[in-house]
């Protein structure tokens, strides 16, 4: 299609005015971790096999779209995407209904390709490693790039530290000090005060709000260098949402972020970039602030002024 | 603008619905009702004639062939309860782990393949196959085939065929309901898909697999037609796999058609030992069910 894929992203780095706390040279593990019992316990690197694609479990990576096309059965859901998803920054995809976004960040860690009939063309390079080629694992892909669902969904059969040690009983790295990985993942999702007296009990029993935040510190235990939020917040009330925001805030430090959001609002609050999609296509990729006040193109305007969408 | 006369009018329940509401909820009582009359009867008939033939020596002493003396010398369904459990077992270890493969291959791997659908038609037939047909199909293969005799192991065979539909189709049902965001969860976190089939999928649909397991189970171990001309007709309490072997529903079908008294009642006796059997297995699944899925 005519669009030629605007990804003029003046290299002015983010909206300074969103991270009152986050200065790029920060110390990333201070923040998560109040130095309490296990201060380091997250910075040393786990020796895993076959994780040579890893540079720093500290870091997040960049993530890079070459051409990236899904498809389900013969319909084009995405058509053909370049983006890139800058290391260490929260990108917010935002669009109507239907344009293709969660599909394409599903495509990120091969989680499309689980659904029956649909299939990939095109890459997505992981700092400069492709996803897609024929010698990777997807599960190792898998264990780099986490994933976080619009509904949360802990585990039902188990408590709340089964929940989040399931990310690394199930990857094979359960041994070692999993009490505290599990400690370290909860406060990370800034739940352990919530939940560190009912560790044993069912992860469904926790409130909507604190199930999300289990289901996001599920997937930092595994320690991925890259997050997918899919609407994290849609199933939540204002005060949650608040909450995983905040987290969000003090997550990219860690890891890259990408959340999917239908709420314009909150893109505006927590991305560094934000990319606008429609019908498959990526519309316009830019500082959050640019694109919300200055778009370039005239549909994003549109959309985020609130004509259509 | 309306009088209160008016309004109360528009919001109360007219006649009409009023009636039609009794004539419908009266319909589903009644209709309960008459499905609970035959359960209670075939509840109070197993009780009044089966307790009274109970005593300590009916479960510890096999069948004699004295059918027309005394009740006393008539023996009990030791040998029976003893081949039930034994054919059963063997039946449902040899079912159970097939049965729950099939529908986890059916429902994780196969979905809507041409394989998978004409698994699934098969399995289908299967289930409505009538039980004599597994009897019939061991006989021919097993007992005329190899010119041998009747043995417990044909007739767990039998009893296994019959089970292995009813615990897929069970099975996958049961494992279609758990929801697939579940799976998508644990594959993000890097889980290799059969870990998160052992890990995840099973254990969220344990309690509704149990039942399934459970019903083919009870289904299995009532069936007469099956063990009638595989595992064959004895008294003796047996343990060789590949002997004649006793079973309740092949004692209670002798003993009915005995013209004396006593062997009618014994057949009693063997029915509701049969269904408490039952009952207890049930019992039981469904605590380990509760216990697991808590822990």
């Amino acid at each position: 299609m005519s669009v030629e894929n605007p990804t003029i992203s003046p290299e002015e780095p983010t909206m300074s005015a969103n991270e009152p706390t986050m200065s790029p040279d920060a110390q990333p593990t201070e923040m998560l971790e109040p130095s309490r019992s296990q201060p380091s316990k997250t910075t040393q690197p786990a020796p895993s096999a076959g994780a040579s694609a890893r540079a720093s479990l500290r870091d997040g990576l960049a993530v890079k779209l070459e051409k990236l096309r899904a498809f389900y059965g013969d319909a084009e859901q995405v058509k053909g995407i370049d983006l890139d998803f800058h290391a260490n920054e929260v990108t917010a995809i935002i669009g109507p209904s239907g344009c293709g976004k969660s599909t394409m960040v599903r495509c990120i860690n091969r989680m499309h390709e689980e659904v029956p009939g649909a299939r990939t063309e095109g890459k997505v390079l992981l700092d400069d490693f492709d996803v897609y080629d024929s010698s990777v694992d997807v599960v190792a892909v898998r264990r780099a790039i986490g994933m976080v669902f619009q509904k949360p969904n802990p585990f039902p059969t188990m408590s709340v530290f089964d929940n989040v040690a399931a990310g690394l009983r199930l990857a094979s790295r359960g041994r070692g000090d999993l009490h505290g990985k599990v400690e370290t993942a909860l406060r990370g999702a800034g739940l352990w005060e919530e939940v560190k007296d009912r560790l044993s009990e069912p992860g469904a029993g926790l409130s909507g709000g604190q199930q999300q935040r289990l289901c996001i510190a599920r997937s930092l235990a595994v320690e991925p260098e890259v997050i997918l939020m899919d609407e994290p917040c849609s199933a939540l009330d204002p005060i949650a949402t608040l909450k995983i925001e905040e987290l969000i805030d003090q997550l990219k430090a860690k890891v890259t972020i990408v959340i999917v959001t239908h709420n314009m609002q909150q893109a505006a609050r927590v991305a560094d970039r934000t990319a606008f999609m429609l019908g498959g296509e990526l519309v316009e990729v830019g500082p959050t602030q640019q694109i919300f006040t200055n778009p370039h193109d005239s549909r994003t305007e549109e959309y985020v002024t609130g004509k259509f969408g | 603008m309306s009088t209160p006369a008016q309004t109360f009018e528009r919001f109360s329940v007219s006649p009409s619905r009023r009636r039609k509401d009794r004539i419908a909820r009266g319909a589903v009582v009644a209709a309960t009702v008459v499905a609970l009359i035959p359960l209670v009867l075939i509840v109070y008939y197993l009780l009044s004639k089966g307790l009274g033939s109970w005593s300590p020596s009916f479960f510890t002493t096999d069948p004699t062939g004295n059918t027309f003396f005394a009740a006393s010398s008539i023996g009990g369904i030791k040998s029976a309860i003893l081949g039930t459990i034994e054919i059963v077992a063997i039946a449902s270890v040899l079912a159970v782990p097939l049965g729950l493969g099939v529908a986890v291959w059916l429902v994780e791997y196969g979905r809507s393949s041409r394989f998978a659908h004409t698994v699934r038609f098969f399995v289908d037939v299967l289930t409505g196959v009538p039980s004599i047909m597994f009897g019939l199909f061991i006989y021919i293969a097993l007992i005329v085939g190899t010119g041998t005799s009747y043995a417990a192991y044909k007739g767990a065979f039998a009893l296994a065929l019959l089970m292995l539909p009813v615990v897929t189709r069970s099975a996958e049902v049961v494992l279609l309901l758990v929801p697939g965001s579940l799976r998508e969860s644990a594959l993000a976190l890097g889980a290799p898909r059969w870990k998160v089939i052992f890990r995840i999928v099973l254990p969220t649909a344990l309690p509704g697999l149990l039942t399934g397991v459970l019903l083919a189970i009870a289904r299995a171990a009532g069936e007469t037609a099956p063990l009638l001309f595989t595992a064959g007709v004895t008294m003796k309490t047996e343990f060789k796999l590949n002997g004649f072997m006793n079973s309740l529903p092949i004692q209670i079908y002798t003993d009915v058609t005995s013209p004396t008294t006593a062997v009618v009642n014994r057949a009693w006796g063997a029915a509701l030992t049969l269904v408490v059997m039952i009952l207890l297995l049930n019992l039981f699944a469904r605590l380990l069910a509760r216990r697991s899925s808590l822990g």
